[in-house]
């Protein structure tokens, strides 16, 4: 394995992380919001809260890792990236930097549970997995042009018309509503709140195959949006299929009422069709621009980084493994909040 | 106006916001660390209050300031993309480094804020604020050496425009780094203590007489006194630095044209069309001595350098409030202090309750101006010797349309924060809480 698989794979799996972690944060901000509406929000409140209150900052750290790190082993992509998204990606700091801190404002302050606090949390969570999106758009080629003088821009009208763009952003929104829900389900089951859980276990039913479905047809589109990546899809047939089972499996987890193994397993989906996703990219950070291999740091950066990496993660696993003691995995306090 | 400028004002724009938070994140720990000590050891509630109320306004701070840190580790790459290509080689590790402090820092305050009563040793609570205390002042270490690299990069070669030899460590570690983060930290604990001197104080003026304020005041100006002196000493260590290693920045500031021996210090004044100095005060041989220890030291001046690379003169004004402010707050809390023991009673009046009340937003203050001192002292290189800050920037048009909406997000969280804070310790006040928890005790006594 070269170091430059090594550093790409490291920064897909911080991303996978936050795909997970925010997804279920997303989507916990979107149901609170959206039971206002319906009324049901007594139901959901506690069991979001309790979960949210202690975490939220962490999911913010695994953004900032991935993108840093990128920086670090591809500083190329600054470039590209940093010139071309620049609309794109201030809109998602935005977004993310009124949800972060009104989440603050609203559980700390004085105002618990402020309607208008909760609406902009709610709103935020789907606004902004569609802007982060278009980086992902972005990078799989189409949408750059380069301006007689010489400048690269990104083609909004281009991007916005294009329906696979559009079926990304919806994949990433049905997504997280899946993924949260899931987790959610599961979170209320271990908290013994049958309303929440009952609730919960529906919403997983409701977005599961609106994924499944967006995701097929991605598939099906890419063959027209880039071939080359649609032939790569294709060679990792096995590993879609494979995720797919995990999805089948997580389902029937559900309906047995085994709620953390159903989770565990749309977990394990998303992680197969993640990686299997990231390898049929390979080569390519931007398609056609930038690769892996043209894009890379200096090798004894590099290795500096990995063995930083290496030490920092011994430091995190302790403490995380404390926090998943403290709060996730803690009976009486999902139960009582203590 | 062009997207360099547009560029340079947003970058202004959020690390200034980002600063006053960052500020109170780095220096806050210290101080509910010493009040939660402080209550342990003394069994005082009133300490131990005090280390809950900060630590629940703390997170707020936190909050913010998180979301703006997340809004410069991305602009950096929107708004400076060949900068970040260039530099991301060599400066990679201490900001990759960062997210680590970052992360170590947010995993022990969450556990910290919400496990005030599930431990049944109370010390191993307390002992959580370690963690955080250290994983804030290495991220203001690693974020610091990145700024410092910019001012001195070294650790590399540069071969036909190709960089070689790449010593990440060396970048790292390079001359401007110790008096640069010594500095930053000094100053971010000695802010808040009289940050949070301020509230007491107000307090105080307000007419509460409890004496939860008076404890807490009297702590505040003791801690802000000794951070005082140490960042008026670190200050000195960065100007003797400047002296050697960037003699333009240091000349710009002291409007120093002409290299000589027996240099003044000058402060204050105008700079007339034709570069004379006016109405200034010029201390005679200060500024030898500042640089050299000595009276007759020669100090370079701006002569030494093509006119295209001086820093822009205004800088002058800065280093002015900065080291103004460090010298009046440190005499302040001398005072305080000194009376305090002595029993003077000056320190009751109004007019001085009312410095009081002023020094911490001062002290703020003194922090940006010092940061536009440094930065704009560096102008026009964005990497001093290597790449200028026009060649740095992004050629988006769009930059200005950035501006706007990150200033009305800007504004949006500093009210906010500012009404979020207020509002929850006024309809919490200590009289409230305090009775609460004598309540609390008294049930499990009986
Ligand atoms: C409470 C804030 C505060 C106070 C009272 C002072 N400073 Fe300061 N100063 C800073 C806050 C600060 C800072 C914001 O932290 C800076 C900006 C960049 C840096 O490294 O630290 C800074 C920079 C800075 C620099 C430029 C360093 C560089 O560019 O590398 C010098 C020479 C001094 N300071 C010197 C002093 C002196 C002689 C002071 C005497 C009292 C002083 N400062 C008080
Ligand atoms: C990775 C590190 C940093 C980078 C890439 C960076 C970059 C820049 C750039 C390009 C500018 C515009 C320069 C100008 O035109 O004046 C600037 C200005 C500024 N920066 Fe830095 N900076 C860094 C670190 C910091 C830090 C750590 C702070 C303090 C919190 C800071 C505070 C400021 C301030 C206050 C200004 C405004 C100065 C002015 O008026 O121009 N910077 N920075
Ligand atoms: C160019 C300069 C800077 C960059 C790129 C930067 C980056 C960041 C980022 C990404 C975060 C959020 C991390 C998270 O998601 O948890 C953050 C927060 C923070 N930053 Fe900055 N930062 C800069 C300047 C500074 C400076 C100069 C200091 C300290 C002196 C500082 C101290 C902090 C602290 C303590 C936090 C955590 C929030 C808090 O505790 O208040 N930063 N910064």
């Amino acid at each position: 394995m070269t170091v430059e698989i090594v550093g790409i794979s490291v920064l897909w799996l911080f991303l996978f992380g936050y795909v997970i972690i925010a997804s279920i944060d997303f989507g916990a901000g979107f149901f609170n919001a959206f039971t206002i509406v319906t009324k049901k929000n007594h139901i959901v409140n506690t069991v979001i809260q309790r979960y949210l209150s202690p975490v939220w900052e962490i999911t913010n750290v695994f953004l900032v890792f991935f993108f840093v790190g990128m920086i670090g082993f591809f500083p190329s992509t600054a470039y590209y990236f940093g010139t071309v998204l620049l609309i794109p990606i201030s809109i998602s700091i935005i977004l993310l930097a009124l949800r972060g801190s009104y989440y603050a404002f609203g559980t700390y302050g004085t105002k618990k549970g402020h309607v208008g606090y909760t609406l902009m949390y709610g709103i935020t969570g789907v606004l902004i997995p569609a802007s982060l999106t278009t980086a992902l758009i972005v990078s799989q080629g189409g949408f750059i042009h380069t301006t007689p003088s010489g400048r690269i821009e990104l083609d909004y009208i281009g991007l916005f018309t294009s329906p696979f763009a559009w079926s990304i952003i919806v994949l990433s929104l049905v997504s997280v509503l899946f993924i949260s829900a899931s987790f959610l389900a599961y979170y209320s089951s271990v908290a013994k709140d049958e309303k929440a859980l009952n609730l919960f276990q529906k919403y997983t039913w409701i977005w599961s195959f609106p994924t499944i479905v967006t995701a097929l047809g991605i598939i099906i589109e890419m063959r027209w949006h880039n071939p080359t990546h649609y032939e790569g899809l294709l060679s990792l047939w096995w590993l879609f299929g494979l995720s797919f089972v995990c999805f089948i499996v997580s389902l029937l987890l559900l309906r047995k009422q085994l709620y953390g193994k159903s989770f565990i397993f749309v977990v394990l989906q998303f992680a197969i069709a993640f990686y299997a996703y990231g390898v049929s990219r390979y080569p390519y950070l931007l398609y056609p621009d930038v690769t892996i291999y043209d894009g890379f740091t200096n090798e004894t950066m590099a290795y500096t980084l990995i063995v930083v990496f290496i030490l920092g993660f011994m430091l995190l696993i302790p403490s995380l493994y404390l926090v998943f003691k403290l709060f996730i995995m803690n009976k009486p306090y999902i139960q009582k909040g203590k | 106006m062009d997207s360099v400028e547009f560029s340079r004002y947003l970058t202004m724009l959020t690390l200034s916001v980002h600063v006053i938070y960052a500020t109170l994140g780095v220096g806050v720990p210290i101080m509910i660390l010493i009040a939660h000590w402080l209550g342990l050891k003394r069994n005082d509630e009133h300490y131990l209050l005090m280390a809950k109320r900060w630590a629940r306004g703390y997170v707020i701070t936190v909050a913010v300031g998180v979301v703006t840190g997340t809004a410069i580790a991305l602009q950096l790459a929107l708004l400076w993309p060949s900068f970040m290509e260039f530099a991301g080689q060599l400066i990679a590790l201490p900001l990759f480094m960062e997210t680590f402090a970052f992360f170590f820092e947010a995993i022990f305050l969450g556990i910290y804020l919400y496990t005030w009563d599930r431990f049944k040793n109370p010390f191993k609570h307390f002992m959580l604020l370690i963690p955080v205390l250290i994983g804030g002042a290495m991220s203001a270490l690693f974020i610091t050496s990145v700024n410092a690299f910019m001012n001195t990069p070294q650790g590399f070669a540069l071969v036909d425009g190709q960089l070689t030899n790449i010593q990440p460590f060396l970048a790292m570690f390079n001359p401007a780094m110790p008096t640069k983060v010594g500095h930053v930290l000094t100053s971010a604990y000695m802010t808040t203590a009289f940050v949070l001197a301020s509230i007491a104080a107000y307090h105080i003026l307000k007419g509460n007489r409890h004496e939860y304020h008076r404890k807490g005041l009297a702590l505040t100006m003791k801690v802000a006194l000794i951070f005082s002196i140490a960042t008026a000493v670190v200050g000195d260590f960065s100007g003797k630095f400047l002296a050697e290693y960037q003699p333009e920045k240091l000349a710009a500031a002291e409007w120093h044209f002409e290299t000589e021996e027996e240099a003044p210090l000058v402060l204050y004044g105008v700079l007339t069309e034709t570069n004379e100095v006016k109405y200034a005060i010029r201390i005679p041989y200060a500024l030898s001595f500042l640089v050299h220890s000595n009276f007759t030291g020669e100090v370079i001046g701006l002569d030494q350098f093509p006119e295209e690379y001086h820093p822009p003169y205004i800088v002058h004004y800065f280093f002015d409030i900065m080291i103004t402010i460090g010298i009046g707050l440190t005499a302040l809390a001398f005072f305080y202090i000194v009376a305090l023991y002595c029993n003077w009673s000056f320190i009751k009046t109004k007019l001085f309750r009312r410095l009081l009340v002023a020094s911490g937003p001062l002290a703020m203050l003194a922090i940006q101006a010092g940061w536009w001192f440094a930065e704009m002292g560096r102008q026009p290189w964005i990497m001093r010797g290597y790449m200028t800050t026009a060649e740095g920037a992004t050629d988006s048009p769009y930059v200005w349309v950035m501006f706007i909406a990150f200033a009305v997000l800007y504004l949006i969280l500093v009210v906010g924060t500012g009404v979020v804070l207020s509002r929850m310790f006024k309809n919490n006040p200590v009289e409230k809480e305090l009775e609460k928890q004598t309540d609390v005790k008294g049930g499990i006594a009986k």
